[in-house]
């Protein structure tokens, strides 16, 4: 186990990570934030209802907690949102159900972009390697998160992640998250922007099916757009649905497969990635 | 199911404050959650007794306080109550609504020993 956070429990596993980091990343962030608390219970009698510490007598007590409960999450995020920033690293989080082609898209831009862009790609999912050896053989660097029985990816992995991976400074680095509509949505890792990524092949009113989501993403890119002479997918009513839950956003339509309309994803981007480096 | 994992965020909290504070046993935790939290409550229950066997906060009470969700409507120019993030506002049906409250995932308070 990790003694410095504690981590290592549980089933979450990181490719190539041997768990023997020197912690030289953020974990002094967990000394903060309690000092609302210190000169509190210096005296360790005396703690029940009027003081009572007499045998027999009731030493139950109330404390006022108002603790947010992602808030260590959160605290996570915000130092992995510090390490981007002092490295202009643009972080993308992509978020998506299972078979959306999250992968593929991702596999597309890559080679489409090499070049122009540096990329590296953090993998998240339950099990197996695949998705990062997918990732690797376009020939940048990736690195695979499993969660095991986890359904989501939080800040404290790719904090970790970072360690190993060292995304290079001015790149842009690609979260692919655990292919979920529902929990990724409540873990902040840091990343300057989600991504949604949505496939014609899932029905149109998935953005109120899974609200939260969809909510919480700055960009949806509707996947597999080749497909739809063959379905019964109302594109139009699937953006009216998602501004019901985000009114601003953006919706961009692409063909991973075909390479339809992925430029306008490309520029999106690349254009994303100068704003990060102006400040 | 992140419900497991925002109760094990939740015995970390209630372990932190017993090291701090003193206290070595939780008879109830109050959370105080919203409706657009996407929080499931019985699943919330379910998991929280799961993940505190055998801690200290074992056999604990959870008491839930429920935050109604709450959204300005533009059109209208007033607070209105939403059971869902894209509900219609239920004065004029526009969906112009900006979310401002029930949105919480908060631990409020507790006894303890």
């Amino acid at each position: 186990m990790c003694t410095v956070c504690g981590c290592g429990e549980g089933e979450t596993k990181l490719e190539d990570h041997g768990h023997s980091h020197d912690h030289e990343h953020h974990h002094s962030r967990d000394q903060g934030g309690d000092s609302k608390q210190t000169g509190q219970n210096l005296h360790d009698y005396g703690r029940g209802p009027a003081h009572a510490h007499a045998p027999g007598l009731s030493q139950a007590r109330m404390v006022q907690i108002e603790e947010d409960i992602l808030g260590r999450n959160n605290q996570y995020a915000a130092a992995n949102r510090r390490w981007f920033q002092e490295r202009d690293v643009l972080t993308l989080n992509l978020l998506s159900g299972p078979g959306s082609g999250k992968t593929t898209l991702l596999t597309r831009t890559i080679t489409d972009l090499e070049g122009q862009l540096k990329i590296s790609v953090v993998e998240g999912d339950q099990q197996t390697t695949h998705d990062a050896e997918r990732i690797r053989e376009t020939g940048v660097k990736a690195l695979q998160i499993n969660t095991g029985k986890g359904c989501h990816l939080d800040a404290h992995m790719v904090g970790h992640a970072l360690d190993t991976l060292q995304p290079e400074n001015g790149s842009v680095l690609f979260i692919e998250n655990v292919g979920n509509l529902v929990c990724p949505a409540a873990f902040d890792l840091g990343e300057a922007y989600k991504v949604a990524i949505l496939s014609t092949t899932e029905g149109e009113d998935k953005p109120i099916k899974y609200p939260d989501m969809f909510h919480a993403a700055d960009l949806i890119l509707l996947n597999k757009i080749d497909l739809l002479p063959y379905l019964n997918f109302d594109v139009e009513k699937c953006i009216e649905y998602a501004r019901r839950v985000n009114p601003g956003i953006k919706v961009l339509q692409v063909s991973a497969l075909t390479g339809e309309g992925m430029e306008t994803w490309y520029q999106w981007a690349k254009t994303t990635r100068q704003l990060a480096s102006i400040g | 199911m992140h419900e497991m994992s925002l109760c094990e965020s939740v015995l970390q909290i209630l372990e932190d404050n017993g090291r701090r504070r003193g206290f070595e046993k939780v008879n109830v935790v109050w959370l105080e959650i919203g409706r657009l939290s996407g929080v499931e409550i019985e699943a919330m229950r379910f998991s929280f007794d799961a993940v505190t066997r055998g801690t200290l906060a074992d056999h604990a009470r959870l008491e839930i306080i429920q935050v109604p969700g709450e959204a300005w409507c533009m059109p209208c120019g007033k607070t209105v109550t939403v059971e869902q993030r894209f509900d219609a506002c239920p004065l004029c049906g526009s969906y112009q609504l900006q979310v401002t409250g029930g949105e919480e995932m908060r631990i409020k308070e507790l006894e303890v020993n």
